[in-house]
């Protein structure tokens, strides 16, 4: 009887382990599965998509591009009306986004697995869409490595893409002179002011007046210190800046396999220093709660930097929304040149290499990032600075499309002139891991924990651990 | 009547062979499970460490046979010693208060004489943080400690500072935060490990104590301590393995930056860092560091502890 016991628990002890067994094994599957709904067939189809793949899988790290696709692309239809990362249906297609947040080359790092798999892949599982941004841009339309179709491989003439700003293709064109990506934004930015502080310290709120005051670092530095002695930060955190200056360096991060800290970078390192012992900004993170604390009304932060998407996608509601107390709801922002110009972020829509909906991902592409009354819409809807030169042009000339989140300002005639002058030559590949480990390594030194050049040092360290096969200055 | 008595004895002793047969196939799903996750990946780390193998962008570098080179680097930037020492400091800080406090509740629960009530609750919620998700924990101290954070908000409110305290710039606060959420998570099972430990050691010797005039002071320094002993032992081997391989706390509460100026950087996070850029030959030669470090100290600790018995 007894023996029995023991031998029953034993047998239960070792199911236990079969079981924790099988558990490992079973715990790495990763693709976001969108629940399936019964979507009608949409009316307004013009591709046909009856002899391609049933699914197209689309990799993203925020949900920008799925609510763009799910607003603006004809036939779309959501499998969840609040939430557009759950997917949907196109025409029959299901529709899935494979969304990895973006943080420490963590989107990337998802891409590049799941582009390795690519070729043994099931034609439902095969990556047909994915994004990318500008840092890393050239790592993924990289002719070599051949991940993203390249544009005319899909049946996407120069003339379909020829309303583009040519900065948005420059970045996307590999060294054959292939365009591989293409993108709905032109994200040449600006400096957003707070319009009342602005009222208060500068005596008007006009974007002119304001301009004088930023016209350059010397100008900027000077009107920080008027900021402090109003009771205002100049800016959230010195990483506001910072994009400002690393856009206008004379060589790329990257040098013959070699880390090059540019001058203007150095500059950015000193002003910034300058400006956090003097107390007049912080060292706390971009996207942190302490560094949108000022998005809040009244606010103590008279300026951020950034492009259309930051003042729609970030900031709050715009006043006919929900009033979520910010100053976006106010319309109390107001937008202008800054000491600089510069762009930020943006993002491009690659067709993966090895699809199986290539009718289906070059619509997409045509419809998003190319067609006029698609990217009016997304222009006035979403206040998206869209990379079509004739519809910003038109919506330039229009005073009615004025910016509610800016009170009213047009802002279209400012970021249109800007996006002719944006300058993508000085990227690099590494941009992503150097910009954010830079940023991190300098917070020890205005934080006063470290000196420039052991900062420094502490940055050599974490770009060598992160891309081994660079070498430090 | 000799001869039976002799086939007796042999088919006792076939029946326990037998039993054996069983034991061994009880034994093959923990093998199986020990083989296939753990040696064979000890293995392959090790094999690994010897080689350049790590992506460039969308390619991949190696495997190339380089020998000790990985190991070279790693003791010529002299880095890991740095990481070493903050994953030491950081152990110990959390350590020292931990064994205090852990001894002490644990003489007051297994002391009859004080007939401390509501036991059972007390014990359940000092074992509570432990079940907290070590990230989720981080995420929360992060979030409290903030620049903005309630902390800070409390302090300032009470007049005790003029601004808010930076917790996260300064060296000594993340130490400190990491060694206290390491403290509180643990506490409450070192102290569950020396009540059993107190609750084993004979009552008599107690008893026969106070009858001698002991003061409850001299028993615990004298009667319990020297018989916590074994217990005590594995407490601190556990704990200093487990020290060795801190991660998560401080990789949440500072990003995985190790800010300020990489202070508060533990081995394993550094181990992540190569891991994260797929650099399998240094994280594999780092891996292996580890473990003979995590050797040698289990070692000496136990020597240590041990000699006064030889």
């Amino acid at each position: 009887m007894k023996k029995r016991t023991v031998k029953i628990v034993s047998l239960l002890a070792a199911g236990a382990m079969a079981a924790s067994l099988t558990a490992c094994g079973g715990g790495s599957s990763s693709s976001s599965a969108a629940s399936e709904t019964g979507a009608a067939e949409s009316a307004a189809e013009s591709v046909s998509t009856a002899d391609e793949g049933k699914v197209l899988n689309i990799e993203v790290w925020n949900n920008e591009f799925p609510n763009r696709l799910a607003a603006h692309y004809p036939g779309f239809e959501p499998a969840d009306k609040d939430d557009a990362t759950k997917g949907g249906t196109i025409n029959g297609v299901k529709v899935n986004f494979i969304l990895t947040d973006n943080k420490d080359n963590g989107y990337q790092t998802k891409l590049d697995e799941d582009l390795a798999k690519q070729a043994d892949a099931a034609a439902d599982d095969k990556v047909d869409m994915f994004l990318i941004e500008a840092d890393y841009a050239l790592k993924y339309v990289d002719a070599e490595a051949d991940v993203a179709e390249p544009l005319k491989d899909l049946g996407i003439t120069a003339d379909d893409l020829s309303k583009q700003y040519k900065y948005t293709q420059d970045v996307v064109t590999d060294a054959n002179g292939d365009i591989r990506a293409s993108s709905w934004q032109a994200c040449s930015a600006g400096l957003i002011y707070n319009r009342e502080i602005a009222k208060k310290v500068l005596g008007s709120d006009d974007p002119e007046t304001v301009q004088k005051a930023v016209a350059d670092w010397d100008t900027f530095t000077k009107t920080a210190e008027e900021m402090k002695k109003a009771g205002y930060n100049m800016t959230a955190t010195v990483n506001d800046t910072y994009r400002v200056y690393s856009n206008n360096v004379a060589g790329p991060w990257v040098q013959n396999g070699k880390v090059v800290v540019d001058d203007n970078i150095k500059k950015w390192v000193d002003d910034s220093k300058t400006m956090v012992d003097a107390g007049e900004t912080t060292t706390n993170d971009l996207w942190s709660k302490e560094w949108s604390a000022g998005f809040k009304a009244p606010g103590d932060v008279f300026c951020y930097f950034g492009p259309a998407w930051l003042i729609n996608f970030s900031m709050g509601n715009a006043p006919d929304g929900e009033d979520d107390g910010s100053i976006a709801h106010a319309g109390g922002w107001g937008l202008t040149n800054g000491p600089q110009g510069y762009y930020w972020g943006g993002s491009w829509i690659c067709a993966a290499q090895g699809t199986d909906n290539p009718a289906l991902v070059k619509d997409i592409i045509l419809k998003l990032t190319t067609d006029n009354d698609v990217m009016k819409e997304i222009a006035v809807d979403d206040s998206d600075c869209v990379n079509n030169k004739e519809v910003l042009a038109e919506l330039a000339g229009d005073d009615s499309f004025g910016n509610a989140i800016l009170g009213g300002q047009n802002p279209y005639k400012m970021l249109a002139d800007g996006a002719e002058k944006v300058d993508m030559s000085n990227i690099s590949a590494y941009d992503q891991g150097c910009n954010e480990e830079f940023q991190k390594a300098m917070k020890n030194y205005f934080d006063g924990n470290a000196s420039y050049d052991d900062a420094l040092a502490q940055f050599n360290k974490a770009i060598v651990e992160k891309y081994p096969d660079l070498k430090a200055e | 009547m000799a001869g039976s008595t002799g086939s007796k004895a042999a088919s006792g002793r076939d029946k326990i062979k037998s039993y054996n047969k069983y034991g061994y196939l009880f034994l093959i799903p923990f093998a199986v499970v020990f083989v296939i996750f753990q040696l064979i990946p000890l293995v392959q780390t090790i094999y690994y460490s010897f080689f350049e193998n790590y992506r460039s962008g969308l390619k991949m570098i190696g495997p190339n046979f380089i020998g000790l080179e990985n190991y070279k680097t790693l003791f010529q930037s002299g880095d890991f010693l740095i990481y070493f020492k903050n994953t030491m400091i950081m152990w110990v800080l959390g350590f020292v208060p931990q064994i205090l406090v852990s001894l002490l509740l644990a003489a007051w629960f297994t002391d009859v004489s004080l007939r401390l009530k509501g036991q059972r609750f007390f014990k359940t919620v000092i074992y509570l943080p432990n079940l907290i998700m070590a990230s989720a924990f981080s995420m929360l101290f992060f979030t409290l400690f903030g620049d903005i954070g309630p902390i800070n908000s409390i302090l300032v409110s009470l007049g005790l500072i003029s601004g808010p305290y930076k917790f996260m710039s300064h060296v000594w606060s993340v130490r400190g935060l990491v060694a206290l959420m390491n403290f509180l998570m643990w506490f409450g099972n070192t102290t569950i490990l020396l009540m059993a430990g107190m609750m084993g050691i004979d009552k008599s010797l107690f008893e026969a104590a106070e009858v001698d005039g002991a003061t409850s002071g001299q028993i615990f320094r004298k009667v319990t301590l020297p018989l916590l002993k074994p217990i005590f032992i594995y407490v601190l081997i556990t704990s200093l393995i487990g020290g060795l391989q801190m991660f998560d706390v401080p990789q949440i509460l500072t990003n995985g930056s190790g800010d300020p100026n990489r202070t508060s950087m533990t081995l394993v996070m550094y181990l992540n860092k190569h891991l994260f850029s797929k650099n399998y030959g240094m994280a594999g030669a780092l891996s292996v560091i580890l473990l003979i470090i995590t050797g040698i100290l289990s070692l000496i600790v136990f020597r240590a502890t041990m000699k006064d018995e030889d």
